[in-house]
């Protein structure tokens, strides 16, 4: 660590640099030609888009093809349809629903390798969690259908412990599973980045002053990693928020969630203008979900 | 901090239960590819190469492949250099509006993939640019543009806050000090956000689904033939495709954390000697 005193200096000198006075427009030159094209691609393909998408759900459709327009017609069609507010309550259920259990199930985890792993170990399990994030989610939900198949791996498995089969596939279990497989790597690096941080001082201290196991990872290590840990569960909510992979191939399409309706409406006749309705109202929810989450982990603690 | 063998014993194969959950997937598709029966199930059937053999032989995988590795150098090239510039700005400058800046650097990946595709779909058929590989691209480097920023960024925070200074004092012009102090010590991270940019757009498949039009890419193949039956080529195909990608983030950390070490250590000893 360098003390800021040095970035300090650093500046100073910057300013003071016999150059800089003498190469303004070539200095220009230089920041413009660097920090541009990043700025340029993402506005062109990246804002436009987005903007684009909200400018059509005020456009109409005729014979398949896109009409600029000012109509509410699409946002009515959308919103007066049952099964979008279904797929919107079981969605939004099912994002936080997941995010909690998942952050559950992953904290044990991270407190281990955080707490109780050393050097290599800790890097290794690091480059284990790092490693499935790069791995085809679809090949890996593909997988999860042959294992739960119904004679699959896993009822194989209980048949020969002698133990009664288990419907997972086409039901609300496969598609959590599905979730916790996109989630479950992620939600524990993101908590674990933060454990690894906490202050092991304050957990020495909380020790010694007579707090118990649990009562120190309550009181000192959660409210030291609040940030990672919500961060981690936000991640989980728009991620699982978004996905057709797990409800369809797991869950076996019994029930639509928005992204589901998203594909429906796009593939049946070009209605992207109604697809564009969901789309947005995703968009503002994750928007609203994400500023109170932040807002939640980055408030002042009472 | 007080210990209790039992405790951390019981933690140690909690940890242990949640990667294989995590591998259960990755493993069982390296099995099942092996295995000769259709359907997939225990006990194993015979070990056999028929799935590859499938793969082999089929010309319209072959092109998917194409199309994947065009896909995958050109994003991870294109998306490398714009990673660069947006943390080497990040680095470098202050300046009115850096939070937005950076939040339009840094958010795609938080973008659900259905929205991305959609609205891609909706701009890029706009422009004439949609359903062929280049939209594919294009999308493409939105999403993966963020990843490479990410590491290089954290790359140049480990830089020393006066040695870009002290070339330009030492008379370098600030190109020069890009090239010859900036460059070989990104270089590690460099290397590691082309491979990271090229894995995650060997995998992506939602965006890639909804622009690539005819060019279908291997992940989008993959989701076709999963609308249409249990076929077990898939676990082939996933097999090479976890291959490839699991070889390109292993070689993306080998380069971050040995390379890593060395390089800086040898140039922060040039720049000692000079």
């Amino acid at each position: 660590m360098r003390s800021p005193g040095a970035a300090a200096d650093v500046r100073k000198l910057r300013r003071k640099s016999p150059r800089a006075g003498h190469f303004v427009p070539k200095q220009r030159l230089y920041a413009f030609s660097l920090s541009l094209p990043p700025l340029v691609w993402q506005l062109l393909f990246l804002v436009f888009p987005v903007v684009f998408l909200l400018v059509i759900t005020f456009w109409s459709v005729e014979f398949f093809r896109l009409k600029p327009d000012f109509t509410f017609a699409n946002w009515a069609f959308i919103y007066t349809r049952g099964y979008f507010y279904d797929a919107y309550a079981l969605t939004f259920g099912m994002a936080i629903f997941t995010a909690i259990v998942i952050s559950a199930i992953a904290f044990p985890c991270a407190y281990a390798i955080a707490f109780k792993f050393r050097g290599s170990a800790r890097q290794f399990a690091l480059l284990l969690l790092i490693i499935p994030f790069f791995t085809s989610y679809l090949v890996r939900v593909y997988a999860w259908q042959v294992v739960l198949a119904d004679s699959g791996v896993v009822n194989m498995l209980l048949k020969w412990l002698s133990l009664p089969p288990v419907a997972m596939l086409n039901t609300l279990g496969g598609t959590l599973i599905g979730y916790a497989t996109l989630c479950l790597p992620l939600v524990t690096l993101l908590q674990l980045l933060s454990l690894i941080y906490v202050d092991r001082n304050l957990v020495e201290a909380s020790h010694n002053l007579g707090c118990g196991r649990l009562g120190t990872i309550w009181h000192v290590i959660i409210p030291s990693a609040r940030i990672g840990i919500m961060i981690a569960a936000l991640f989980c909510f728009i991620l699982t928020f978004g996905d057709f992979v797990s409800p369809l191939y797991l869950g076996g399409g019994l029930r639509t969630v928005l992204s589901t309706v998203i594909i429906d409406t796009v593939k049946s006749g070009q209605q992207w203008p109604q697809a564009a309705v969901v789309a947005v109202t995703m968009v503002i929810t994750l928007l609203a979900v994400a500023l109170a989450a932040i807002w939640f982990a980055y408030r002042r603690p009472k | 901090m007080n210990e209790n063998r039992w405790i951390n014993l019981t933690l140690y194969c909690y940890a242990f239960g949640i990667f294989v959950f995590i591998f259960t997937p990755i493993a069982a598709s390296f099995v099942f590819s092996f295995n000769a029966d259709r359907f997939p199930t225990l006990p194993l059937g015979d070990f056999s190469f028929q799935w590859y053999r499938d793969i082999i032989s089929d010309a319209d995988i072959w092109l998917a492949f194409g199309n994947s590795a065009k896909v995958g150098f050109t994003v991870a090239v294109v998306s490398t250099v714009l990673g660069f510039c947006a943390a080497y700005t990040d680095h470098r400058y202050r300046f009115f509006g850096k939070s937005v800046y950076l939040t339009l650097a840094l958010l795609p990946p938080t973008i659900p993939v259905v929205i991305m595709g959609l609205a891609m779909l909706a701009f890029l058929s706009r422009v004439s640019l949609s359903g062929n590989i280049q939209a594919v691209m294009i999308s493409h480097i939105v999403m993966c543009a963020p990843f490479a920023m990410a590491v290089i960024r954290m790359r140049l925070a480990l830089m020393p806050a006066d040695m870009e200074a002290a070339a330009w004092n030492l008379g370098a012009s600030q190109w020069r000090a890009l090239w010859h102090v900036i460059l070989p010590f990104s270089l590690p991270s460099i290397g590691a956000a082309l491979f990271v940019t090229m894995a995650v757009s060997f995998d992506e498949y939602a965006v890639a689904w909804f622009v690539s039009g005819l060019d279908p890419t291997v992940p989008v193949s993959i989701l076709t033939t999963l609308q249409g039956r249990v076929s077990p080529t898939i676990n082939a195909i996933g097999s090479i495709v976890f291959t490839v990608t699991i070889m390109l983030v292993v070689l993306a950390q080998i380069l971050l954390l040995r390379h890593g070490k060395n390089k800086t250590r040898k140039i922060l000893a040039t720049a000692k000697g000079e």
